[in-house]
């Protein structure tokens, strides 16, 4: 029986998993160091902020595996051997496969930093970050200060956790205002607000130069360019990440910053596959970049690399570019393509509406020529997938998507909304006179 | 902030105390010409137990029921040995030796706590809302922004099945108990009521009065908590202050004004078979006795469950019901919100679930079929079987122990909504309408979800909501009860309650909105 073996447990190397067996009877092991179970990353966070216990991470309950006929296998993979078809373990075991599928995540980015690796200086990426972060930061007591280098999604979910334990919190960030390398000026000056409001000491324009250790090597202090040295029992270093695939150095397999892979996912040597945070694309899909540590893409690789595996050879095609994340209390949703103006195309036009009081706020994007929709960011407001799919792929143009806008709130019921406001702004900017349609069942099914 | 919290948890602390400590105090003295009257009103004709109360019971003093109460029990049971020995069963007492203590003790209750009701109800229940409010308010500053405030729930002992959750465990259990096996220690509680059952029924209290205002003090002091808890959440505010509504108006005030107006006691949301009396003889023969309103309320109860309850269930979902209306949904939305969690995600749970939950509305509509036939072939059985004894199982096994003293006492342990989703036949019955015939349904926003699993750990009826949103599959369930609060945690807005067509309500996917379309069509389409 053909033998597939997948190193990673995370939500690409599981998708795979799952779908490799729902389509066919073929032996299926996952390999990883880091867990028995599969759980879900993204919400580490909320274990150590006491919303959830760790089995609440794990979406399947312990049977699923046996009773799927997956096999897990606890063990770090020390190297793969393409011309034997074997990956060696690091206890010195051997799994022999006929088809690999390397899924092996990232780890948290160190620019080479000066005490970078001593103790209680940490990233957040795996479970065993997160035993760690429980250990070096437990309390105030014994975590006086915390210092977060690197102003990204995880560097504010870091920042939150420990603000849940009164853990006083320095937020180093490169850039002059927050993530303002992805989001507009607008939206990034509201997560600025919002992260000061939260009473997190946040340095915009800040660099780390080194970590400084006490006699006992643990990290003791933190020294920026500005020339400032902030004492702190914890730096969480969360800029950003990197391929984990440093085991597949010496393999024949084609490496870039991940594994290298074709837009069928196969690497450049037959039968192995690569897929998730760790493979590297040749070439960037659309805007998107070669490299994506998305959550969902994961899983979109998983999804797509088990039908070629299964004898349907498909290449990967991600659709339209959509994501979320929520940044302290403000919830983000983003459809489509929104540059920051560090990014921004040249015909690229931004339509911008931020409420009065409340952190709720809307960019959209749209084309200065053509009016083309091109993509909407949404703060405090939730927005239905389906509908901005659709009009991304009906190439709507901007009046359309103001107009039909309603359609396409996700908020719950009850909740204020803002449309009108937000097309009377628009009207008034663009001169336009466009009323906004009623919310229409039929519409959104789409059987009008 | 925080001190004035503690205290509040000391003022909460004393009241709780004091009214814990009251079916152990008080003074009892049963004079004669009470006794006397009790003798006429209950047409009892055992002599014996008339001499063995003289001799042991009138005219002494009591501290506490415990002695008084157990006097009384004595007295009837040798009473009744000897006068089923005799074949003398017209002497017999047929009272329940908790209802007859409860009775003496009503009347004969004297000293402090008796004469002196209204310090007595600020001692028990104005310190318990004034110390629960104190630790409550503060929340408005200590919780900080508005967003999910579920921060260290699984660090404290309160929420996490430590000490506390099992003292409070200990502590609803035992009332329960007292509530549904020994009413004559509540006496003293119902001393503390009267004149609020006086003003509104014009009747001194009972036990069932103490229960019922206690719940709508209960449910109000914890609504504050929800409404500062959820203040960002519209639909959470709406649904708190409607469940709040139909409990104080509709199950407890409604109710003793019609006593007051000589009419039958009854709530008029209170739907069968969860109202599972509601077809019993006595019932009905009260119903059928009170003229114009007894009938008006024999059709309503019909019309209720048989007509508005599922055409209501088709448009909005059973939640209307459950986490809108209903008493229990109430008490468990309310009183119940911090233990939500513990509520049991795993399959097996769910397959006991669904064998303990369709077992009791069998029992219920079988029950029900056994009281009609009774009542109109006037007979006491049905092949057999004693009416009265099914009715007598259902009402203790299932109306008590279940709904009362599992559902409610097990909040800090199995979660909030026990009797909901394991025991409740209404529920059972709303259920088949929600998964068959429904335009509700929670949506799941295409392929946003990142399965973290805030929406199924806090989903009070344990359903594992993250296994349906992270295959982009919407979430149709019978025992969904429209909480909103797996919609309210989902930290990337993807779960979304509404009512829309019936037409692709239910739509398994495999391949989530956002990949190829070709895939997506090719797996979905199986």
């Amino acid at each position: 029986m053909n033998h597939i073996v997948i190193i990673g447990n995370g939500i690409a190397g599981v998708t795979a998993a799952r779908h490799i067996r729902k389509n066919s009877d073929k032996k299926i092991s996952i390999i990883s160091a880091e867990t028995d179970y599969f759980f879900s990353r993204t919400a580490l966070m909320y274990v150590y902020m006491g919303h959830m216990k760790f089995e609440h991470t794990q979406p399947y309950e312990n049977w699923f595996w046996k009773k799927n006929r997956i096999d897990l296998i606890k063990g770090f993979v020390e190297s793969v051997e393409p011309q034997n078809k074997t990956v060696i373990l690091a206890n010195g075991s051997k799994i022999s496969y006929d088809q690999l599928i390397i899924a092996t995540g990232s780890k948290p980015n160190k620019f080479g930093w000066p005490g970078q690796d001593l103790d209680g200086v940490q990233g957040l990426y795996s479970k065993q970050d997160l035993d760690k972060l429980e250990a070096n930061a437990p309390n105030n007591e014994v975590c006086k200060r915390a210092v977060i280098v690197g102003g990204g999604l995880i560097g504010i979910e870091m920042a939150e956790m420990l603000r849940t334990r009164d853990i006083p919190v320095t937020f180093l960030v490169r850039e002059s205002s927050f993530w303002n390398g992805v989001l507009p000026a607008g939206e990034s000056a509201l997560i600025n607000e919002h992260i000061l409001n939260h009473h997190i000491d946040l340095r915009l324009e800040t660099n780390l130069l080194e970590i400084k250790a006490d006699e006992n090597g643990r990290a003791k202090a933190v020294v920026t360019d500005k020339g400032e040295t902030i004492e702190c029992n914890v730096v969480g270093l969360t800029a950003g990440v990197t391929p984990n695939i440093d085991f597949l150095k010496d393999s024949g397999i084609e490496l870039g910053r991940g594994v290298k892979v074709n837009r069928h996912l196969e690497t450049n040597i037959p039968d192995i596959y690569a897929i998730g945070d760790c493979a590297e694309q040749h070439e960037g899909i659309g805007n998107r970049r070669p490299i994506e540590a998305v959550w969902y893409t994961g899983r979109m690789m998983g999804e797509t690399v088990a039908q070629t595996i299964c004898g349907n050879k498909l290449e990967y095609k991600p659709g339209h570019w959509f994501n979320s994340a929520k940044f302290l209390d403000v919830e983000y949703q983003t459809y489509g393509w929104v540059f920051s103006e560090r990014s921004m195309k040249p015909y690229e036009k931004h339509f911008h509406w931020r409420h009065a009081k409340e952190n709720i706020c809307i960019t959209v994007a749209y084309n200065n020529e053509t009016n083309l929709f091109l993509g909407i960011n949404t703060f405090g407001i939730r927005m239905r997938h389906e509908i901005f799919d659709r009009w991304l792929t009906e190439e709507r143009d901007v009046n359309y998507v103001m107009e039909f806008l309603k359609d396409a709130n996700f908020d719950p019921e009850f909740y204020a909304s803002y449309e009108d406001e937000i097309i009377t702004k628009f009207n008034t900017e663009n001169g336009t006179t466009i009323s906004p349609k009623k919310k229409s069942w039929k519409r959104i099914f789409n059987n009008a | 902030m925080k001190a004035l919290q503690n205290l509040g948890i000391a003022i909460f602390l004393v009241g709780l105390g004091i009214f814990t400590a009251l079916p152990f105090l008080g003074t009892f003295n049963l004079d004669q010409s009470t006794f006397d009257q009790i003798i006429a009103e209950k047409k009892i004709k055992s002599e014996l137990f008339v001499a063995d109360m003289q001799q042991q019971v009138v005219g002494k003093e009591f501290t506490g029921m415990i002695d008084l109460s157990s006097k009384i029990g004595t007295a009837i049971e040798n009473a009744n040995a000897t006068h089923s020995k005799n074949k003398e069963y017209k002497k017999k007492i047929y009272t329940k030796v908790s209802d007859m203590a409860s009775l003496i003790g009503k009347r004969s209750g004297k000293g402090y706590i008796a004469e002196n009701k209204g310090i007595m109800w600020f001692l028990t229940f104005g310190l318990g809302i004034i110390g629960s409010l104190m630790f409550i308010i503060p929340q408005v500053v200590t919780l900080g922004k508005k967003g999910i405030k579920n921060d260290g729930i699984y660090h404290q002992s309160s929420t996490n099945r430590g000490w506390i959750a099992w003292l409070v465990f200990i502590f609803l259990v035992s009332f329960y108990m007292v509530l549904y096996f020994g009413s004559e220690y509540a006496v003293n509680w119902t001393f503390l009521v009267d004149p609020i059952s006086e003003s509104l029924s014009g009747n001194p209290a009972g036990h069932w009065f103490v229960y019922g205002f206690m719940y709508c003090v209960i449910m109000t002091v914890m609504a504050v908590r929800m409404y500062i808890k959820y203040r960002h959440n519209m639909y959470q505010m709406v649904r708190t202050t409607s469940v709040l509504f139909f409990q104080i108006i509709f199950a407890f005030l409604i109710p003793e004004i019609m006593v007051r107006l000589q009419m039958p006691y009854y709530d008029f949301k209170n739907a069968f078979p969860l109202d599972y009396d509601f077809f019993f003889q006595w019932n009905l023969k009260s119903l059928i006795n009170s003229g114009g309103i007894g009938l008006f309320i024999l059709v309503w109860g019909v019309v209720l469950t048989v007509v508005i309850v599922p055409v209501m269930v088709y448009f909005f979902g059973k939640r209307w019901y459950c986490s809108w209306v209903c008493g229990c949904g109430g008490l468990a939305e309310t009183l119940g919100d911090p233990y939500r969690q513990h509520s049991n995600k795993s399959l097996f749970a769910w397959k006991v679930e669904r064998w303990l939950i369709h077992g009791v509305l069998v029992f219920a509509v079988v029950m029900t079929g056994m009281t009609l036939y009774s009542f109109f072939a006037e007979t006491g059985t049905v092949l057999g079987i004693k009416t009265s004894s099914i009715q007598n199982t259902y009402s203790l096994a299932i109306g008590s122990i279940f709904a009362g003293v599992i559902g409610t006492g097990f909040y800090p342990i199995f979660g909030n909504r026990v009797w909901c989703r394991f025991g409740c036949p209404l529920a059972a019955y709303l259920g088949f309408v929600q998964r068959f015939k429904s335009r509700f349904r929670i949506t799941t926003n295409g392929g946003q979800c990142i399965s973290c699993g805030n929406c199924s750990t806090y989903c009070e009826q344990g359903i594992d909501v993250r296994a349906y949103a992270q295959k982009g599959e919407n979430i149709v369930r019978s025992s969904c009860v429209g909480c909103g609060v797996c919609s309210a945690v989902c930290p990337r807005g993807v779960l979304k309650l509404e009512n829309g067509p019936e037409e692709g309500r239910i739509n398994p996917t495999e391949v989530l909105l956002g990949n190829d379309v070709d895939l997506m069509e090719l797996v979905n389409k199986k």
